[in-house]
């Protein structure tokens, strides 16, 4: 996957979701590993290859 | 005894009467993504329901549902066309396609341990190209491969192949949960790191023997395919034909089109409520439970969305997850929303390019 940007979603200081855009598509990805963009994301965070926005 | 007789003291002596087919979608009437021809050039590429593809090398193809059936039988196929040649396939160059079965679908083969069981993959086919075709059974998580060879003997022509594989795999950790169970690759034309030796259960991930045709290196060459069936067991039973209600479900449990504006472009969402001035939250129950928590696939843009309440319209810009678990989703409005807390409202879509879908493939 081409994760081109990766940002949380919170609401009351909670992390929600990471909004990304995933080889060019908007998705809203939910904080689950067995979810295969989170794997992912988290895969890329880990080799260095990603870095998680905190939310606004 | 009658050839009906003999086919049901077969069919009642090899696997189950019913669920035979572990693969979803074989007969291709289900592309919730759309019908029309879809580009493959990356990874993890979907188009019909259950079924995604790769390219990387340079080459290029289309997925999109055919009309073009081997007989009466069958309503559609996937046809593949190659959009992009690529002669001259470098070692890491890989041109496949395939569906994932889950862990829970594939438990009964027993793969993994000593008693693990034969499969029979059948489907139909047909190629502008003929020639010898691979594709391989592999698991993600325990890293084994299966390669299997099959001939196209004319071009243009359907034909039906029928390939089984009498010993399952004894080795490795076989997901039996709701990972990824098994996954049934057709190759197209890899490079040298992907091919091995058919016929044996082998470590790595490999598809396609050095016999493959080169189908990605023939300027629009055509591969249609239906009645794809792997079931239980050393013989190839008549396609199991399920409900189109029953096959749709089935796939919603991967992806479900929600809300999608190239269809319907105010198509309803939901009810919901302003948490606050500029924020609008809503739920729903999902119509199946999905593998796992599904990733929210939308568009944002100028007025894509809508909040109807107080007798008045309040577009508003994007939609982002909030909560998802596989039975219920819970978003909320965002960017632009202008309203007054704790005010209903009902969600709509406000565009053609604006869309919700859920994605909880493998």
């Amino acid at each position: 996957m081409n994760i081109t940007s990766a940002k949380y979603n919170a609401q009351d200081g909670t992390n929600l979701s990471i909004c990304a855009t995933i080889d060019g598509i908007e998705m809203s990805v939910p904080l689950d590993p067995a979810n295969r963009h989170y794997a992912e994301i988290m895969r890329q965070v880990e080799a260095g290859e990603l870095t998680i926005a905190e939310a606004d | 005894m009658s050839k009906a007789a003999e086919l049901a003291a077969l069919i009642g002596s090899q696997t189950a009467l019913s669920n035979r087919n572990l693969i979803i979608n074989g007969k291709f009437s289900i592309f919730q993504r759309g019908t029309g021809a879809t580009t493959v050039n990356g990874n993890d590429v979907f188009a019909a329901d259950r079924f995604k593809g790769w390219a990387n090398g340079g080459g290029t193809y289309t997925v999109e549902q055919s009309t073009d059936v081997p007989n009466n039988e069958f309503e559609y196929s996937a046809k593949l066309t190659n959009t992009g040649v690529d002669s001259s396939v470098a070692a890491g160059d890989n041109y496949r396609w395939a569906t994932d079965i889950e862990g829970y679908n594939v438990s009964q083969l027993g793969y993994g341990h000593s008693d693990a069981k034969a499969v029979t993959l059948s489907f139909w086919v047909k190629s502008s190209l003929a020639g010898t075709y691979c594709g391989a059974l592999y698991s993600t998580t325990a890293s084994r491969h299966y390669i299997y060879e099959y001939t196209i003997s004319s071009a243009n022509t359907w034909e039906k192949k029928t390939i089984t594989v009498s010993s399952g795999d004894t080795t490795g950790s076989w997901n039996k949960t709701n990972g990824n169970g098994l996954r049934i690759y057709w190759g197209f034309g890899s490079g040298s790191t992907y091919q091995g030796t058919a016929g044996a259960w082998t470590a790595g991930e490999k598809w396609e023997t050095s016999n493959q045709a080169a189908w990605i290196g023939s300027a629009s060459a055509t591969f249609f395919i239906t009645g794809v069936q792997l079931e239980l067991g050393e013989t190839a039973t008549p396609f199991e034909h399920r409900s189109y209600g029953d096959e749709l479900a089935r796939c919603q449990r991967y992806f479900y089109n929600f809300a999608d504006g190239s269809v319907d472009s105010d198509a309803p969402i939901s009810v919901g409520t302003y948490y606050s001035t500029n924020i609008i939250y809503s739920g729903v129950k999902l119509p199946v439970t999905m593998r796992a928590a599904p990733t929210l696939v939308t568009a944002s843009g100028t007025s894509y969305y809508v909040a109807f309440r107080a007798a008045d319209s309040d577009p508003f810009d994007s939609i982002v997850l909030s909560l998802s678990t596989p039975d219920y989703l819970e978003f909320n409005g965002q960017t632009n929303v202008s309203g007054t807390a704790g005010h209903g409202c009902f969600l709509r879509l406000n565009n053609a390019s604006a869309k919700l879908q859920l994605d909880a493939e493998l």
